[in-house]
């Protein structure tokens, strides 16, 4: 009951404050990617993996107090950031929650910017293809983002890194 | 001739309460059509336990499926002479559409929570496994089943085919909202769809509306606005997924715990160990599911014999508003009572939030979150729906979500030790109204 609230507020406890929500959507998916127990649905969308579940939940959070949401307007778009409030610690103090500790790899997400997390998260979302696939596919369902080589053979180092990170 | 270009000899049509009619002329369409993995989605209702709460919601995927083909059909006749439509994607995108829902099981948002399934991974696997699905498509071309999934699964180079069948004004949302307003009785979810057909122009990457039908596309999300609140977050259908979600759960329970059914739960079993092959996931329909559950009504176990008994009988459970921020310490203090009475709240007092339902609103979002509606201004820019509209920009945004608490009422109404009965009735009605599952 309300498990999946409470995994998000734990969530936000390590984030501190995470700002864009495309980059929300990513964070949370490549951690459920790595084997950290988030059970919102992802599927596939214009700008890689996305999950309404994640956006209403999201929304009951910030309509219950628990998250902070401040909408910043920028020339074209609003940016808005989240962080956890008092009640929303409150609330999580009575959750019991077996999750791993995956404090590093947030703050190491945290730390990316959103454009990159797209990135890896398509990566992610085509795990199963071979290496050269996954490279290829990117190519094609993102070709306005023209991703450079650099740029694709960073997110694999990333990733490693994060996987290493949960293992240890 | 090729067999992507067969043309039937003479025009098919299905008659359809929405559309009117639904036209088939290709040979491929024909063919899928009358695949034993289409035909099944006849067997699976649109909207799971809604006939519960509107008995008219009798309708199903196949309908629902064929509607979208419709929708499809009309968008790329009026495309057809359009810059940036590809003619040769037309069968890709016909295909696409009648085959979108091809992987939903029966009452597959309850079976996907409780045993961590995933209807589009199994329509990926209808359309690229061992199916007739399968064998019509590669007909085809070879790779032609690969581009369909790709379509379907969003992952399609061509971004424009993509967002005619998935999208935030796409012909999956104009069909339902219609075909669920139509079954439902409900005298919102209408909305001028031909004024949209004619507005909607093809980009590179998405479809977007002319700025001149601007008011049809108000329309059309106001409909989705007042279908999901009307209709889809009903709390009464929201009470018989509480339990039917309880009875997978329990039954899954038990089978992990080596309980003994009357009757040997054959069809479950891959479901229950978490190791579901195509073939089996295939034979389950509302049919068997319904099947089993008047079946589990004379088991030994009161918990499964209850709930099955209650969904059979649409004797739901009541529910009072709850709000996890105030009345979490309540909540504590139910759970606590309710075990102390023999009643297990892990069945019988149950949460259920608005982000548990598979439904979505109109998102306008932050730039790159989710693509939102564009309208095509007369200087040919682009601008997102709710900057330009009022009424959306009004309804985007504000509070829309809820929880619920249900419990069985009438096992509460008879429970012997009065003391603890008048401490648990005072927590859930001291909370204000307990409303009927009626």
């Amino acid at each position: 009951m309300l498990n999946n609230h409470a995994k998000l507020m734990q969530f936000f406890l390590e984030a501190k404050e995470v700002t864009g929500r495309k980059k929300l959507q990513k964070m949370v998916y490549i951690l459920q990617s790595l084997g950290v127990p988030f059970e919102e649905k992802y599927q596939f969308h214009f700008y890689g993996p996305y999950s309404e579940e994640l956006s209403l939940r999201m929304e009951e959070l910030c309509n219950l107090g628990f998250v902070q949401e401040e909408k910043e307007e920028k020339s074209n778009y609003y940016q808005y950031h989240y962080r956890i409030t008092n009640d929303g610690l409150q609330f999580l103090d009575q959750f019991a929650l077996d999750m791993p500790n995956y404090q590093e790899q947030v703050g190491k997400l945290n730390g990316k910017s959103a454009r990159f997390l797209e990135l890896v998260s398509t990566m992610l979302y085509f795990h199963e293809l071979p290496r050269a696939e996954v490279e290829e596919k990117i190519h094609t369902v993102k070709p306005k983002q023209k991703y450079s080589d650099e740029e694709i053979n960073e997110a694999w180092q990333f990733i490693d890194e994060l996987k290493q990170g949960l293992l240890q | 001739m090729a067999y992507k270009d067969e043309q039937l000899n003479e025009e098919k049509v299905f008659k359809d309460p929405v559309h009117r009619y639904i036209h088939v002329r290709d040979r491929v369409i024909w063919d899928l059509i009358a695949t034993p993995e289409f035909q099944r989605l006849r067997r699976i209702k649109q909207l799971g336990t809604t006939n519960l709460t509107f008995h008219g919601a009798e309708h199903s995927r196949f309908n629902h499926s064929l509607g979208v083909y419709e929708i499809v059909r009309r968008i790329i006749y009026n495309f057809k002479d359009r810059a940036h439509w590809n003619n040769d994607e037309r069968l890709l995108c016909l295909c696409a559409a009648l085959l979108h829902d091809l992987g939903h099981g029966p009452f597959s948002h309850s079976f996907e929570k409780v045993f961590k399934l995933d209807h589009e991974y199994f329509t990926q696997q209808i359309i690229l496994g061992d199916t007739y699905v399968h064998g019509i498509l590669e007909r085809v071309r070879p790779g032609f089943a690969q581009d369909v999934a790709d379509v379907i699964g969003k992952t399609y180079s061509d971004k424009l085919v993509v967002s005619l069948i998935s999208s935030q004004i796409d012909a999956d949302r104009m069909d339902y909202l219609q075909r669920d307003a139509y079954f439902t009785g409900v005298s919102y979810g209408h909305f001028d769809m031909e004024r949209i057909l004619r507005v909607m122009r093809p980009t590179e990457d998405q479809v977007v509306i002319k700025s001149s039908g601007m008011h049809a596309v108000e329309d059309y999300i106001m409909s989705r606005y007042q279908m999901y609140w009307q209709v889809y977050f009903h709390p009464v259908t929201r009470s018989a997924e509480v339990i039917l979600s309880k009875i997978l759960h329990r039954a899954k329970d038990l089978y992990e715990n080596n309980y003994e059914f009357k009757l040997k739960p054959t069809h479950f079993l891959s479901f229950f160990s978490g190791d579901v092959s195509l073939a089996e996931y295939l034979k389950l329909d509302e049919g068997i599911v319904h099947y089993y559950f008047q079946l589990w009504q004379e088991e030994d176990d009161f918990i499964l014999r209850d709930l099955c008994e209650r969904f059979i009988n649409r004797r739901l459970f009541k529910y009072v508003e709850f709000n996890p921020n105030k009345q979490m310490n309540e909540w504590m203090k139910l759970h606590k009572l309710f075990q102390e009475i023999g009643i297990d709240p892990e069945y019988y007092l149950v949460v259920d939030s608005s982000s548990d339902l598979p439904y979505d609103f109109y998102r306008p979002g932050e730039e790159e979150e989710r693509l939102p509606i564009h309208l095509l201004m007369p200087g040919g820019g682009l601008k997102e729906l709710s900057r330009h509209s009022d009424i959306v920009e009004s309804i985007s945004g504000k509070k829309r979500t809820d929880h619920k608490l249900y419990f069985p009422k009438d096992i509460l109404e008879n429970i012997e030790d009065q003391k603890k009965a008048k401490e648990i009735k005072e927590i859930l009605y001291g909370q204000g109204d307990v409303f009927d599952a009626k």
